[in-house]
């Protein structure tokens, strides 16, 4: 029972609900129709039934030697106008019945005058509804007791009660037919702010966390408090896991540039060989974490940011170019000559700034990385049927025959990078964020050594 | 006295001897030396680093918090400041920005420990020339140097005289009888780190992980090969690299 309370629908419980007091209220006002009829249809034929007895009382005339019993008909012609209802009577005078029915049952109190005593009894094959009045007439100068009965069956007073109950049931049966549109729209009234405020709140987009203000019925504020409460929750827990890995990298890395840092003045101080290996091997150590916990970061941002993408037009010449500009030095370093062809003109994709710049980044930073000492880095901007295409193509080792798909698994690198360091993730990236985009990422080795990674992206 | 304005003293204690009468405190003219204001607030990080550059030959003064950054720019001009984000008193983007809306145009690379493409995108928004992710290669941080100050038209005292020949890093020429020579960024880092010591043997080894990444297998005679091409760019000149059998190669001829 509780779980047919917790779950199924709210509405369907109001109109049922609704309709039951509606069926309810129809069945009571039958009865007490029914009730009230039955009452104010025995009272009126009592009182006729009560005036044709004392009628016929009073019409007895007393006299030397008997009684005169007058039994008019315009008195039955009042009775029978009711329906087609039997009629009996009884006149008794000093006890013995000198007249009508002498079976038709008498009242247990016996009346006392022309005051009719009104009972209801069954006679013969059906029930009757009986006066009775009382009287003393003279006879022989001395009082004689006289009793005097009418009945009548009760059909045409039971027609007229159940005639006015049937129509009672009738408006008691409309009442609860116009309750169900009825009781339907009012669960629709009363529900109607409850959906304004799930559309209002489904609206939203993925990264709006600001509380809810829809105006609503008083009866919803503790739900939208709760909503709120809930979203202030969200936006705190958040902007905690944002802060922390911000933290989490300071305080990593910071650490990490003292150890490097030392170890560099040691090694350019040491002029001992076996300190040296170790020196070196702990500076690769150390560029190794580093370079594991930035593409750890990444990873995880363009994971978080490609479930809620929100696309905007983005300038892929633009970020390519400025994106160049910051290795530039790096290139230099390697002595690896970094050039960007195609337009300066925006060639604008939908998407997201920064899940483009670390794909980006992540191409050209492998491109450098396997490079040979004194060779070309060539990024390529060019569209491509209605593809913006970003190619990174360098002179370094290439692939080894390994293909995209083996490159691009998490934490696997190719079988040819020998002692460069790098944390597998790159490739992962790159693809993650073309997929998000709706482009795709290619990787071939080139025929004159080499490797070519294009992004293609579709473009706006 | 945990940061401050003190101009440090080169490291006494490198083997690596810096030329004895160096005052990294005023500036010879035709010396190879930038004057850095370094911001940072861990001292563990900020001793090795201006050692670092100490051991180039530049001079660094070092400031804790923004206040003494602060104070340091009122007292002196530099080549460059070295600035961290996250400080003690406050955040280093903001006062850059601030810096930037007061005029003062001193270049400045942020040294960051937030990696995120989001934080480096801020960081250049807030008006730095360059920024660089902790923890870095020091020759990484010597290339954005050079990048940065040759992009902002470099300073004139950069030019350095040895012998008969004028060297600048920032254009990476040397200038014999007025005939230019361009050098490769290898033969230039090359030509920086011996004209550091003129007359100082360096061993292949230390040459080798000054100019190579610790990342990259380097070939025994790889270093030969760099000495050989410097060799012919530094040929008219009395400057010469001669090499001591079994140790290794120095500078002479200033």
């Amino acid at each position: 029972m509780r779980a047919v309370f917790a779950t199924g629908s709210l509405r369907a419980r109001l109109v049922v609900q609704l309709l039951v007091v509606a069926a309810v209220l129809a069945v009571l006002l039958y009865f007490t129709v029914r009730s009230t009829a039955d009452r104010a249809a025995e009272a009126t034929q009592d009182a006729i039934l009560g005036a044709a007895t004392v009628s016929i009382a009073e019409q007895l005339r007393g006299g030397d030697g008997g009684v005169e019993v007058d039994l008019a008909y315009a008195t039955f012609s009042m009775l029978g106008a009711v329906g087609q209802d039997r009629l009996f009577y009884r006149i008794d005078i000093g006890g013995e019945t000198v007249t009508g029915y002498d079976d038709l049952p008498v009242p247990d109190v016996r009346p006392a005058s022309l005051a009719a005593v009104f009972y209801t009894t069954p006679y013969l094959d059906t029930r009757v509804r009986i006066a009775a009045v009382a009287r003393s007439i003279i006879v022989d100068k001395g009082p004689v007791p006289v009793l005097v009965l009418v009945g009548q069956t009760r059909q045409g007073q039971a027609a007229i009660a159940d005639q006015l109950a049937n129509r009672a049931g009738l408006i008691g049966l409309g009442f609860f037919l116009l309750a169900v549109p009825l009781s339907l729209l009012s669960a629709g009234s009363v529900f109607n702010p409850i959906n304004r405020l799930a559309e209002a709140v489904g609206r939203r987009g993925p990264r709006d966390l600001r509380p809810v203000r829809h105006p609503a019925p008083s009866e919803l504020a503790p739900l939208i408090g709760a909503l709120n409460g809930f979203v202030a929750r969200l936006r705190g827990t958040l902007s905690q896991t944002e802060t922390f890995i911000a933290e989490a990298a300071h305080h990593i890395r910071t650490p990490l540039s003292t150890v490097r840092s030392e170890a560099e003045i040691a090694l350019r101080q040491s002029t001992d060989e076996r300190t040296r290996v170790r020196l070196r091997s702990m500076i690769r150590g150390v560029e190794a974490s580093s370079r594991s916990a930035s593409q750890l970061l990444d990873h995880a941002m363009v994971l978080y940011r490609s479930d809620q993408l929100e696309g905007v037009a983005v300038d892929l010449c633009q970020i390519t170019r400025s994106l160049a500009r910051a290795f530039g030095p790096t290139a230099e370093l390697r002595e690896v000559t970094l050039l960007v062809e195609g337009d300066a003109a925006p060639l604008c994709v939908l998407g997201d700034a920064l899940l483009i710049e670390s794909a980006l980044r992540n191409m050209v930073d492998n491109a450098i990385k396997y490079s040979a000492v004194e060779t070309e880095v060539r990024i390529v901007l060019a569209t491509d049927a209605g593809m913006v295409r970003v190619e990174v193509c360098d002179q370094g080792r290439g692939l080894s025959g390994a293909g995209l798909t083996e490159l691009s698994g998490r934490f696997t690198r190719g079988g040819n990078v020998g002692d460069v360091v790098g944390s597998g993730l790159g490739l992962t990236i790159v693809t993650e964020v073309a997929a998000a985009l709706g482009g795709r990422f290619e990787l071939v080795e080139r025929d004159t050594g080499g490797t070519c990674a294009s992004l293609f992206l579709p473009q706006l | 006295m945990l940061g401050g304005c003190d101009v440090i003293a080169p490291l006494a204690s490198a083997t690596i001897p810096v030329k004895a009468d160096m005052n990294l405190s005023r500036r010879r003219v035709g010396e190879v030396s930038l004057r850095f204001l370094l911001v940072e607030d861990s001292a563990e990080l900020a001793r090795p680093v201006r050692d670092l550059l100490a051991l180039d030959g530049h001079g660094v003064d070092w400031a804790a918090t923004l206040s003494e950054a602060q104070d340091c720019l009122n007292a002196a001009r530099y080549d460059l400041i070295l600035l961290d984000i996250m400080l003690p008193d406050g955040d280093g983007r903001q006062f850059l920005q601030a810096q930037r809306r007061l005029g003062h145009d001193t270049p400045v690379i942020v040294m960051t420990a937030r990696a995120a493409v989001s934080d480096r995108v801020d960081v250049l928004d807030s008006g730095a020339d360059d920024y660089i992710t902790k923890p870095f290669d020091f020759a990484e941080l010597e290339a954005r140097v050079r990048a940065v100050l040759r992009r902002r038209g470099g300073a004139a005292q950069t030019v350095r005289r040895y012998g008969d020949l004028l060297f600048n890093p920032l254009t990476a020429t040397v200038t014999i009888d007025s005939d230019v020579r361009d050098l490769r960024n290898r033969e230039l880092r090359l030509f920086e780190i011996l004209l550091g010591a003129p007359g100082q043997i360096f061993s292949k080894d230390q040459l080798c992980d000054r100019l190579f990444s610790y990342a990259e297998t380097v070939s025994d005679n790889a270093i030969e090969v760099y000495v050989g091409r410097l060799r012919k760019k530094l040929v008219g000149s009395l400057a010469r690299i001669e090499t001591v059998r079994g140790l290794g190669y120095r500078l002479t001829g200033g």
